[in-house]
């Protein structure tokens, strides 16, 4: 996916205007947080799991490497193939030969955001291949030609009478296309359509939420079964999963797998959890003949051990986005790439350089409900700042900012000729705004009045009137 | 009991009768208050917007104007978390300062929080003869666990009532500089947050934070609300004869 992190400002503009983007944020934006509070109200070691969860992770960063070996052999001891692709273009190359080689034709794709990351679709499509997005959120974005806006409901940004317009033109081609009105009505007719998809993908593609050391096993969990029947249904199972997803053991990833439902959708337990350890054996009914697992680094070794290592811990869960009130008011697309919302505010830059998403670590209040709410206790606000540093030091910051800041930063070092500026300054604002109470314009302040009054000040300073109450009030 | 108190910018310059009302309920709780001559701003624009030198170089100047007080209290939740969490985040490669900044942060309050949690004030002595909602400032809450310490107080006001806002937890857009880098993005979480006042049916809108306040009075007058708006110190110390924030003399 080509970054339009740069156009976020336009972005933005547009999003605040869509009325119907507007509509599926306010229908679907409370949704998860209502049902994440009442998921979390009945279990009272979430915050103990939340510290355990941490401290699982924190363990395996510091020796992520010896991790990913243990998983390689023990993957490899179970039949599995493993690749090691250190960007996107090499980690696409891998699966595309691996399509080749399997002799496919149509591919089977689970939901995969480290697939959105490394543009595994595009690729595909690129070397002839036909890739059907099995979940239902990623089907429908695929006949829509839009990238997912959110990490966990990929179509949140959609009505569902937009969706039913997508359908009726899409299923024409397989005899079906009727008006379809109510939810399940839409859910069974992409249910009918995708399993002839299924039956006929050469491969499935899937990501992995965990990777388990100790057993060489895949994990992923899903509300639909799509994902299993990607991984079982075809000849070739292709996982592609990023380097950090790597936890020691089975009890490890039980303690994760707690909290992401319910930090993510407010369930207690997806529907559908599978672990996948190598391919179908002699004596099993299904699964594939050949299973491959594509470690994926793409700037996350650069990220370990540095300012921006913790954000290592994430697991996906989408909490912060669903309670980032800049995210519900302009919805995944504005951020111009893969991870919206506060995460991916710090991730995108990482990826597509601080250039690109500079505006990202900006477009925030660093109102903290982010970092409160992820289970992993990711200093979310810490390293938007951090970017901000960096960006400040790079010169990225625009330069009218560079100087209303250098030059503020100056008078607020000098307190004397502070208040001796400020304190007549703003007894004039105040005379002159006295009558109204407020500016409805003011010269440079534009940004802030136009869309609402800025109150005036009332009367001299505070230092300026305590200093003369306190002459007063000692006589002298 | 001494404390110094650190009137905050905004407040300074835009409702200095907040650092009166500040000064008013710490002498009713029994405080000798100082107000150090040589305080402006904490640094926070700067430390928001990634200056770190300039934020660094502030840090220092409040350190050294502050540091000899018992405590220091702050009518503002969101400069009083700067104080507390983010001046030692600073000095990370500065061992000396940052000793300095870690024990200056270890007695810094904001000022609903030492009126109950320290100086022990358990109510006030105020009338106010309407329906209030409160309004979390996210450094306030999230920074300085402040929540029940205002509200307790607010309990305690002859005549007062208070109504809950729904998401009042919720950002008000302001964010320091966020508000005037993306206006836009801006309006619409202080419209949602002005939505949810209104609907709350109370008459009147108290926040511990000026930044917000600013926000929210701005956005309530331009739609012409007869909302009242305060910052939650005036109410406390009684000083509400005035005109709320943003209302004039001719209102």
């Amino acid at each position: 996916m080509n970054p339009q992190s740069h156009a976020f400002k336009h972005n933005v503009e547009a999003a605040l205007d869509d009325v119907q983007l507007q509509q599926a944020l306010r229908n679907v934006g409370r949704g998860f947080v209502v049902k994440r509070r009442s998921a979390l109200d009945a279990l009272p070691e979430f915050e103990a799991l939340r510290v355990a969860a941490r401290d699982i992770k924190d363990r395996t960063l510091a020796r992520l490497a010896e991790h990913l070996e243990r998983f390689e052999a023990a993957a490899t001891q179970a039949g599995a193939q493993v690749h090691w692709a250190r960007d996107a273009a090499e980690a696409c190359d891998i699966v595309v030969n691996l399509c080749r080689e399997a002799g496919a034709k149509r591919v089977a794709k689970g939901k995969s955001m480290v697939g959105e990351e490394i543009g595994i679709n595009p690729a595909l499509e690129a070397a002839g291949f036909e890739p059907i997005e099995t979940d239902l959120g990623e089907y429908i974005l695929q006949l829509a030609h839009e990238p997912p806006s959110h990490i966990i409901a990929p179509a949140i940004h959609k009505t569902r009478g937009q969706i039913a317009d997508l359908f009726r033109e899409a299923h024409r081609v397989h005899g079906l296309g009727e008006h379809l009105e109510t939810v399940p009505d839409i859910v069974n007719e992409a249910r009918q359509v995708l399993r002839e998809q299924f039956l006929s993908a050469d491969v499935g593609i899937t990501g992995a939420n965990f990777l388990i050391a100790e057993t060489g096993s895949t994990v992923i969990v899903t509300n639909e079964g799509n994902g299993d029947l990607s991984a079982t249904l075809p000849r070739t199972h292709i996982v592609t999963a990023s380097i950090e997803k790597v936890v020691p053991t089975l009890d490890d990833a039980s303690v994760l797998l707690r909290l992401l439902a319910r930090s993510a959708t407010g369930q207690e337990t997806t529907a559908y959890t599978t672990f996948f350890t190598g391919p179908r054996r002699p004596e099993d009914a299904h699964g594939p003949e050949a299973f491959h697992i594509v470690l994926i680094d793409n700037g996350r070794s650069q990220m370990l051990g540095g300012e921006f290592h913790d954000m290592l811990r994430c697991i996906r869960c989408g909490a912060c986005l669903n309670h980032c009130p800049v995210y519900n008011t302009v919805g995944g697309h504005a951020y111009g790439w893969v991870y919206p919302g506060p995460m991916g505010s710090v991730l995108t830059p990482l990826m597509v350089g601080l250039a690109e998403g500079a505006n990202l670590p900006n477009a925030s209040t660093l109102c903290g409900r982010c970092e409160e709410v992820c289970p992993m206790s990711i200093p979310l606000p810490r390293m938007l700042r951090a970017h901000r540093i960096r960006e400040f030091e790079t010169r990225l910051t625009p330069p009218r900012s560079r100087y209303a800041l250098k030059a503020w930063a100056w008078l607020a070092r000098r307190p004397r000729l502070y208040h001796r500026i400020l304190g007549p300054g703003m007894r004039l604002l105040g005379l002159l705004g006295r009558r109204q109470g407020r500016f409805r314009w003011l010269p440079l302040a534009d940004a802030w009045t136009r869309a609402r009054d800025l109150p005036a000040p009332v009367g001299p300073s505070f230092m300026a009137q305590y200093r003369r109450t306190r002459r007063e009030g000692t006589g002298s | 009991m001494r404390a110094a108190l650190f009137v905050t910018c905004l407040a300074d310059l835009f409702r200095p009768q907040v650092g009166f009302a500040a000064l008013k309920l710490l002498e009713q709780a029994g405080v000798q208050v100082d107000v150090p001559q040589m305080q402006t701003c904490c640094g926070q624009p700067a430390y928001n917007n990634g200056d770190r030198d300039d934020a660094k170089a502030i840090a220092r100047q409040v350190i050294e104007t502050f540091e000899d007080y018992p405590y220091v209290v702050v009518p503002s939740g969101s400069c009083a978390g700067m104080l507390r969490l983010h001046y030692p985040e600073l000095f990370g490669d500065e061992p000396g300062w940052q000793a300095r900044a870690e024990s200056l942060a270890e007695r810094t309050y904001e000022l609903m929080q030492f009126l109950t949690d320290v100086a022990g004030l358990a109510g006030v002595d105020a009338t106010y003869d309407g329906t209030v909602t409160y309004h979390d400032s996210c450094s306030s809450l999230r920074e300085m666990q402040v929540r029940a310490q205002p509200r307790r107080l607010l309990g305690t006001v002859d005549g007062l009532t208070l109504k809950e806002m729904r998401d009042t937890e919720v950002c008000c857009g302001f964010g320091g500089t966020f508000c005037v880098k993306y206006p836009d993005i801006s309006e619409r979480m202080v419209s949602d947050k002005v939505a949810a006042i209104e609907a709350s049916g109370a008459d009147t809108l108290l926040a511990g934070d000026l930044g917000c306040l600013l926000n929210i009075a701005g956005r309530l007058k331009r739609l012409d609300s007869t909302v009242r708006v305060y910052h939650v110190a005036e109410v406390l110390a009684g000083m509400t004869d005035v005109p709320g924030i943003g209302d004039g003399e001719s209102a």
